[in-house]
């Protein structure tokens, strides 16, 4: 188990590096922040003089190794726009995202689990069917949009919650049932396939033929076995859902890194981008990390079969 | 929706089809039980058509500004005219053209940025596949790393420092979509690399080139094709969100997503400014993933995606 969790880490520590690279490099390698920092009719020796102000003349890999231990230490500089330390700025957005992606996965999970479920136990059934059509047509359907709808028909029109904004319970409902309606689909598909394995187990068939009561069939022994897929996938879709959540947050102006993220594209500000893109894919991998860690803990076949 | 970005989704299981059913030529039995797919197909042949052809069909210019009949309700509600069959926008521009117009721009960023992710990620996902050792460690961990990423915060981080266009769009959108390719392609090399037609080969004095080119890559159509098609879906909804945002295609060049952030401002009275252009955007990706499905079902049901 040990090696195990060291192999894990040490490829995490290989990924966050590579974040880090591609996040510098999207800045320093594919722009340029002079150009984008100061108004385009500046002279050239006005270029000249930023560009060493900010140590851009120096070799970019001594600009990376630069930007990289300081990163490491929370320090990833000033805002260009408010003049704040960036790493702050981005930390007091990611309470509101964080409680957003978690009520997403909850509504997902409260969506997909009992109607995959039923969707194994009758296969083929119309309710199989229901599902099969619910899930292809929620795949397809822009999360950005469906918020949109949501908030002509609850705001809007019927006047039961806010449109937007963040608060109060009532300001959860929406956004949370937009990313968990579109989160919905994927995960009642894993629930219904890894029940369908499952549930053609002999061990299934065993309880059965004890005269075991259904419902302790499906949920004890069932349930259970089939819930270590569902959560090893969920674990790796974390960072769609954390993408679907900044959609979300867009939508519903709700007070995200996300909305930060996206008013900093439009003020230029790109330190503040770029802590944000940072922080969030961190957070991905290490929650990626966590469900591995978790997953081989609870089932052995996976960690020595990897 | 993005968040299906790498689902391994898990293939339907074939249905037992009922013997009654099973009656004609084989090519009209398997068209049969592909029927969804096929109405997607003609659905899709439509939209594509109709963007196509969009100047010709279109009702009206979809950039003429008409102030006076700005706002108006589709023309079956009250106050709509037939002359504008979905309304008009803030400005009086008749929505039905402007979504004909949009469709122009979602299946030109569709297809362009998944020629581009496909060709690289099919042409790196052999690599990793046919060559093994470091070259695969190191294909492998950049499609982690792109792969650990949120699409949506990739394109979003490119986009400005690139600053919207449409080629930016194209560009940022193709990048970011390979390592699904190379992924599941590279799974599929490995396989083959082991068969015996390989070993022939390389008995033979074949080179690596000719090996992979002409040997592997054809197995391997139909398992690009399929992604191909889903990932077409994915761009398109990514593109009109970048759009909705403005970060995409700038108006008043029509696209279903600007269309969608303009119409949003005026939902509260005018409800049909954002949602046909969303129904559009929904509609097409609808038809794609079925269609996507069905090509799986038939060219490689076991491919799991």
């Amino acid at each position: 188990m040990r090696r195990y969790i060291a192999r894990q880490v040490l490829q995490l520590i290989v990924v966050v590096i590579g974040i880090s690279i591609l996040s510098f490099g999207i800045l320093h390698v594919i722009g340029d922040p002079v150009l984008l920092l100061l108004p385009q009719n500046a002279g050239k020796e006005e270029f000249e003089r930023y560009r060493h102000l900010l140590g851009l003349d120096r070799p970019i890999y001594v600009q990376y190794w630069t930007f990289a231990s300081n990163a490491v230490r929370g320090d990833f500089g000033r805002s260009w726009y408010g003049d704040a330390p960036v790493f702050r700025l981005v930390m007091e957005r990611m309470p509101p995202t964080i409680y957003l992606t978690f009520a997403g996965l909850a509504v997902a999970l409260l969506i997909a689990i009992p109607l995959g479920t039923l969707a194994a136990l009758r296969r083929h059934s119309f309710v199989d069917t229901l599902c099969t059509i619910l899930a292809t047509a929620g795949q397809a359907l822009p999360l950005f949009w469906l918020g949109i709808m949501l908030i002509i028909i609850f705001a809007v029109r019927l006047k039961l919650l806010p449109a937007s904004g963040y608060g109060t319970w009532q300001h959860f409902l929406m956004p949370s049932l937009c990313l968990g309606m579109a989160f919905a689909p994927i995960t009642m598909r894993l629930v219904r396939s890894g029940m369908i394995e499952v549930l053609s187990m002999d061990y299934i068939k065993t309880a059965r033929s004890k005269g075991m009561a259904e419902r302790r069939v499906v949920w004890k022994h069932a349930f259970r076995n089939a819930s270590i897929p569902v959560v090893t996938v969920l674990g790796l879709q974390f960072g769609q859902l954390l993408g679907g959540a900044i959609i979300t947050e867009t939508v519903f102006a709700w007070p995200g890194v996300a909305s930060l993220t996206v008013d900093s594209i439009r003020n230029q500000d790109f330190p503040v981008v770029q802590c944000a893109v940072v922080l969030l894919a961190l957070i991905i991998v290490v929650v990626n990390l966590i469900v591995d860690v978790v997953v081989g803990l609870i089932d052995p076949r996976i960690r020595t079969g990897a | 929706m993005t968040a299906s970005n790498a689902t391994p989704e898990v293939a339907l299981e074939a249905r037992p089809a009922a013997a009654a059913a099973e009656r004609g030529t084989p090519l009209l039995r398997r068209l049969r039980r592909l029927r969804w797919g096929v109405a997607a197909a003609a659905v899709l042949l439509l939209i594509v058509l109709s963007a196509v052809l969009a100047p010709l069909i279109a009702p009206h210019d979809p950039l003429v500004v008409d102030i006076r009949h700005r706002l108006a309700p589709p023309a079956w509600m009250a106050g709509g005219t037939p002359d504008h069959l979905l309304g008009t926008d803030q400005v009086g521009r008749d929505l039905l053209s402007r979504v004909i117009y949009g469709g122009r721009i979602s299946l030109i960023v569709g297809v362009a940025a998944v020629i581009l992710s496909a060709s690289i990620g099919i042409l790196l996902g052999l690599a990793a596949g046919y060559f093994g050792g470091a070259i695969d460690w190191t294909i492998m961990t950049v499609v982690n790393i792109v792969l650990t990423f949120p699409f949506v915060l990739l394109a979003l981080a490119v986009i400005a420092v690139l600053g919207p266009s449409l080629p930016n769009m194209i560009a940022v959108l193709g990048v970011a979509g390979w390592p699904i390719y190379a992924r599941v392609i590279r799974a599929e090399t490995l396989a083959l690399r082991e068969r015996e037609f390989i070993t022939a080969g390389r008995a033979l004095g074949m080179s690596h080139a000719r090996l992979i080119f002409r040997q592997i890559l054809p197995n391997l159509v139909s398992a690009g094709v399929v992604i191909a098609t889903l990932q077409v879906a994915q761009v398109i909804v990514l593109e009109s969100f970048l759009s909705f945002l403005g970060l995409g295609v700038q108006p008043p060049i029509p696209a279903w997503g600007n269309m969608l952030g303009e119409g949003r401002v005026y939902m509260l009275n005018s409800w049909w400014i954002a949602a046909f252009p969303g129904a559009a955007i929904f509609i097409t990706t609808l038809v794609i993933n079925l269609l996507g499905n069905a090509l799986r079902d038939w060219l490689d049901p076991r491919l799991k995606l």
